[in-house]
């Protein structure tokens, strides 16, 4: 579904991912681990299209189509869903507006016409229900006033009403109470299926005992240095990054 | 040789009206013009060295010859049809480069509505209780040069404990094909009581020449009365505006002013003085101004608290593109009598155009001491994290860029009282962004 071949990203020419590669098939759940500063949200920002992030080598293809030629919201609509590690709250934008723009956007993309007000409502209603998010949002703006938890499972939210190809969930469980944590995973996994895939950023082992990957990546200076199965993560969570570090910058030094 | 570059107009003016003012059943009214006229001789065109016109440079405006009376222009049918307000029903008036069109009004015969060229209200009491009896008190050349030369404009009085069933929705329509200097002035006037929704649009006929329109509006809300006021700008580049709109309000009245400016006219230039006359009066002023190309917009606003127990609540939002230039003034005063005052102002600006600019001054001089005054005022762009945001779900650029100018307006729109006008209002202002 997804592969990252040498990806290369610079933001104000300083070099962050420095030949990254990645495959992604569909139906999978990728964990990305990774130091604090290591470039994993840059990798999620590149995939989502920021523009301050400056792609300067390799390629990214999306079921064969050049992610990199489009726009972030063609991206959108091309299926890539990207859980921001700091959601942005917007003023004045009601909650309800935002999502009905977004999805009839999409929908248009895909050549479907605008969905019904009703479908709509119920569609709201139904996965507010599946990430137990039950935050009034008809007269609310967008993210204002939510707690730190609400934003992340707003975006879970917002994941399950648009029903992506493609989810990066960067760090969606920081800030999460260990409840929120545990719903927060049980819609994932009741999204998950055999035609979409999931790239899950965190720092903790503990997500990936409830969103159980198939796969495992440790991220280090703008590259992958290891990859595994969730046998990695247990591993990493007893050692820390110093020994993947040290033999990474010895080979390096070699 | 050193010559003022606006005396060409200053000079036609002169000569043309020099012992030969507008003069009118009954005389009274012929003194009041002779003052006002020797008011704007000694005066002139202000310049930039005006305190009140430092960012409004009138100078290239009158520095040109026009014609001072309308002749009768073809008025399209289209221009009035564009001017309606999709799914608003309301009384219609319509003046043409200020003339009062009868056969085109449809505020006739309305129970405790009198609507008529203000030429046909020199005799009624209250024209001679309230014409220029507060406007000309102000020291803007163009009020007085309006008092001396009007020959046409408005006169509307909402009858005591009438409350309209309908708006009244005046379109001011620029036609001309020639350049033309119009003198535009209105009273209305809300009896005690009464309560009314005056809606004035202001348009230009596609083809119309170069027009600089001198509108001055008296208004008195008289006690318990109620008015809601909605100025729509929607001219086109060869229209130009200096309005001055002067509100005075009995006790216990309410008076709400809602100001959009939309991408068009190439100058405008708004004067809202409302003077707090008594006590337990309220007044809301709401202003949205987006502006485009190399447009000019300045609103200069004065909350005149002179009597205790008042509130008033000012909320102004500039959303500036390409070149243009967006100008606020508030001025609040609060008298020595004004105790218990409670007056907000506030006042948020949005760049879009990397060139475009933004003037903005709150001047609040209170010589009460038991009141409650706030001001603020905000200068940014746009916020391209959100923006990035939105479109990271898959909405447009452009859509993007609507739902955040929506947002910036908000605060404002969401507090326009009738919902018809603030939907038309807001399908404005996305016609108005550009997009990219
Ligand atoms: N917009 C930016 N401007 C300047 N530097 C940036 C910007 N975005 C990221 N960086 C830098 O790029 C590097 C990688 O940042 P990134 O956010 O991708 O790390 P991360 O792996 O997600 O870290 P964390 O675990 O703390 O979230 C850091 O050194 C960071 O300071
Ligand atoms: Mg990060």
């Amino acid at each position: 579904m997804l592969s990252i071949r040498n990806l290369h990203a610079s933001v104000e020419d300083k070099a962050i991912l420095k030949g990254l590669d990645l495959e992604v098939k569909a139906g999978e759940v990728h964990a990305i681990m990774g130091p604090n500063g290591s470039g994993k949200s840059t990798l999620g920002n590149v995939l989502a299209g920021r523009e301050s992030y400056e792609v300067t080598e390799g390629e990214v293809l999306l079921d064969g189509k050049d992610l990199l030629d489009l726009a972030p919201e063609d991206r959108a609509r091309e299926g890539v869903f990207l859980a921001f590690q700091y959601p942005v709250e917007i003023p004045g934008v009601s909650n309800i507006n935002f999502l009905k723009t977004a999805l009839n956007e999409i929908r248009e993309y895909k050549g479907l016409p605008p969905m019904e007000a009703r479908d709509f409502l119920n569609r709201v209603k139904e996965k507010q229900k599946l990430v137990e998010f039950d935050a009034k949002l008809a007269n609310r703006s967008l993210n204002e006033g939510f707690s730190g938890g609400e934003k992340k499972r707003n975006e879970i939210f917002q994941l399950a009403m648009l029903d992506p190809k493609l989810a990066i969930l960067d760090e969606t469980d920081s800030g999460l109470d260990i409840d929120a944590l545990r719903i927060v995973a049980r819609g994932v996994n009741q999204l998950r299926s055999k035609d979409n895939a999931f790239i899950v950023i965190t720092h903790y082992q503990r997500l990936l005992e409830y969103i159980v990957p198939d796969f495992v990546h440790v991220l280090y200076n703008g590259r992958i240095v290891r990859s595994g199965t969730k046998e990695l993560a247990l591993e990493l969570e007893e050692k820390g990054y110093d020994w993947i570090k040290e033999t990474v910058d010895a080979e390096g030094a070699v | 040789m050193i010559t003022q570059v606006s005396d060409s107009l200053y000079t036609q003016l002169v000569k043309t009206y020099e012992g030969n003012l507008p003069t009118s059943e009954p005389h009274s009214l012929d003194e009041i013009r002779r003052q006002a006229f020797d008011r704007f001789k000694s005066q002139g065109f202000p310049t930039v060295k005006r305190e009140d016109w430092k960012y409004t440079n009138v100078q290239p405006l009158v520095g040109r010859g026009y014609a001072f009376e309308a002749e009768p222009a073809a008025l399209d049918e289209a221009t009035i049809e564009a001017a309606a307000i999709p799914g608003l029903d309301a009384y219609r008036v319509v003046l043409v480069d200020g003339i009062y069109r009868a056969d085109l009004s449809t505020a006739k015969d309305v129970p405790g509505l009198s609507v008529m060229p203000i030429t046909e209200a020199f005799e009624r009491l209250c024209f001679a209780k309230y014409f220029s009896e507060y406007a000309d008190k102000t020291d803007n050349p163009f009020v007085a040069l309006n008092t001396a030369l009007f020959t046409q404009g408005l006169f509307i009085e909402v009858g005591k404990n009438q409350q309209l069933d309908k708006p009244i929705h005046i379109i001011h329509v620029a036609v001309t094909d020639r350049p033309l200097f119009t003198q535009v002035r209105n009273l209305y006037v809300m009896s005690t009581f009464a309560e009314a929704e005056i809606i004035e649009s202001f348009v230009t006929q596609t083809g119309a020449d170069h027009n600089l329109n001198n509108v001055v509006s008296e208004l008195v809300v008289r006690e318990n009365a109620k008015l809601q006021h909605y100025y729509l700008q929607l001219g086109s580049a060869q229209s130009h505006y200096l309005t001055h709109t002067e509100i005075y309000q009995e006790k216990h009245s309410l008076y709400n002013h809602y100001n959009c400016t939309f991408p068009g006219a190439t100058f405008v230039r708004n004067n809202i003085n409302v003077r707090l006359g008594d006590s337990e009066v309220e007044s809301h002023l709401y202003g949205v101004t987006l502006t485009a190309e190399n447009q000019f917009v300045d609103n200069h606003t004065i909350v005149d608290h002179l009597k205790p127990h008042c509130e008033s609540y000012e909320w102004y939002k500039n959303i500036t593109q390409d070149t243009s230039t967006a100008v606020f003034n508030g001025k609040i005063f609060v008298r020595q009598d004004a105790q218990k005052t409670n007056a907000f102002q506030q006042n948020n600006n949005m760049l879009i155009g990397e060139k475009s600019a933004v003037y903005t001054k709150p001047q609040l001089e209170i010589f009460a001491d038991d009141v409650k005054c706030s001001h603020g005022c905000t200068i940014g762009q746009f916020d391209n994290e959100a923006l990035f945001y939105l479109r990271a779900r898959g909405i447009s650029e452009a859509q993007a860029r609507v739902l955040l100018v929506h947002a910036f307006a908000f605060d404002v729109t969401s507090r326009f009282a009738n919902t018809t006008v603030r939907a038309y209002v807001e399908h404005l202002v996305e016609k108005g962004l550009k997009v990219g």
